[in-house]
């Protein structure tokens, strides 16, 4: 045990943090209540996603019709592989943190160094794949139309396959006259961000195919998509169709619920947070090991410190992924 | 500090002959749990959807339960809360583990009321 104790000056110091209440030293117990209010944090935000789940339990998108990519596999539906690929990463970089800590109990730096180095290779893997995650959910892929009422209606043909927006909507020619100084200076900003399409070509082009139908936002009692007939859903667009959303942000989001986009955003752009967090401190306790700091102190409890805050971000994330990606 | 971890796991059923071969036991244990959960999460067999079991499906129990498995074995093995004093493994645990649930049973029952009057009722306010 001795060797393990960080020599900090404070020894016999009851008030100086010299005691070691539940024979933990100052450092670790300090990042225990770190992480305990910082479990509650998360446990607030996944809370909150499970209310509005069940606020709106008959009309919340299914995630693994949108999580479906996989880097250099456009077009090829692959639910859950892509982050099941994330959580192996996240875990296996626990995995060589706690890996690093051992070593560290037993001071042989450099096999520290070297479990540091791939615990950080693989916190920087997790959060540039969460990154292609966000740009492909912002990006989207089939397009939608949203309702008055902020509902969204997304396309099928008559064999329930989904249809892109891009495939049937009709090129309207428009007049969009630029705005020019003559006519005043300010600058009056659009209501919307522009899509690619407007919703009258795409109401053109759903008129002009025979074989598309709506699908709504709405689940039945199997948890599948309540789909319209042909004139239930010609009377839906024509009656309620506003704008066309291509992708998701915080307003509108093309898989359905915009709370849905929030959440995902919110919690796991919180979680991404705290990995890359992880991933700077992990590369200053790197350098730290590198240039001998903790071999002079006698003790590597710093590497275990930051070991904690790690497996607290993996632990974090196997929450994030059920409630995400499987519930 | 080596010899003092405690090399066992699913209570005594597993012993380590050292801290780094439990280390990857446990990472083969994650492993195995999390592809269990892929694999259902694409199959998603009609039998586990289609039971409910305290108004969930049997999946989403299934799911829930693995994650909590995952969880225990990601704090007592990897942040080595096996190790420490049993006072501080209540101190954290019992502390967070009581508040989440209770701030899960309010908001899930508060979240399913709203439903029940969005949908029976003529409250149709998107709030």
């Amino acid at each position: 045990m001795e060797a393990t104790v960080a020599k900090t000056g404070t020894e016999g110091k009851t008030w100086g943090g010299g005691n070691r209440p539940l024979n933990a030293s100052y450092g670790k117990m300090m990042m225990w209540f770190f992480i305990v209010s910082d479990a509650l944090t998360f446990s607030g935000f996944i809370a909150s996603y499970g209310f509005s789940r069940f606020k709106f339990i008959d009309a919340w998108p299914i995630a693994d019709e949108v999580f479906t990519h996989v880097p250099f596999l456009h077009g090829v539906p692959a639910p859950m592989y892509y982050v099941a690929f994330m959580t192996l990463v996240l875990i296996f970089s626990s995995v060589t943190m706690v890996l690093a800590v051992d070593a560290g109990h037993k001071m042989q730096k450099n096999k520290v160094i070297w479990y540091m180095f791939f615990t950080i290779i693989g916190g920087a893997v997790f959060v540039g794949s969460q990154a292609w995650e966000w740009a492909t959910f912002i990006k989207g892929d089939y397009g939608a139309v949203e309702t008055k009422g902020g509902k969204i209606l997304q396309f099928l043909d008559t064999n329930g396959e989904r249809v892109a927006i891009a495939e049937f909507a009709e090129f309207l020619p428009a007049t969009r006259e630029n705005h020019l100084e003559k006519n005043g200076i300010w600058y009056d900003a659009e209501p919307e961000t522009r899509t690619n399409y407007s919703y009258e070509e795409v109401k053109a082009g759903f008129l002009a195919n025979d074989n598309l139908l709506i699908r709504t936002q709405y689940l039945d009692e199997n948890g599948e998509h309540i789909v319209l007939s042909r004139e239930a859903s010609i009377a839906k667009l024509e009656n309620d169709g506003r704008l066309v959303v291509e992708g998701a942000n915080l307003k509108h989001n093309e898989y359905g619920h915009p709370l849905f986009a929030d959440f995902f955003f919110f919690i796991t752009g919180f979680h991404g947070f705290h990995v890359f967090s992880g991933v700077i401190i992990n590369i200053i306790i790197f350098f730290n090991v590198i240039i001998g700091t903790y071999e002079r102190r006698g003790s590597y409890e710093m590497v275990e410190k930051v070991g904690l805050y790690w497996h607290f971000v993996d632990l974090v994330w196997v929450f994030v992924f059920t409630f995400f990606y499987l519930v | 500090m080596a010899h003092e971890h405690k090399l066992e796991i699913f209570r005594g059923a597993w012993k380590f002959k050292s801290n780094v071969s439990k280390i990857w036991g446990v990472f083969t244990f994650l492993c195995i749990v999390t592809a269990i959960e892929v694999v259902l999460g694409i199959i998603k067999p009609e039998m586990l959807t289609e039971t409910r079991f305290l108004a969930m499906k049997l999946l989403n129990w299934i799911f829930i339960i693995l994650t909590l498995v995952k969880a225990y074995y990601i704090t007592w093995d990897f942040m080595h809360m096996r190790d420490e004093t049993s006072s501080l493994r209540r101190a954290v645990v019992w502390t967070a583990v009581f508040l989440i649930c209770y701030l899960i049973l309010i908001l899930l029952i508060e979240g399913d009321y709203i439903y029940e009057v969005y949908k029976n009722n003529y409250v149709k306010f998107d709030f």
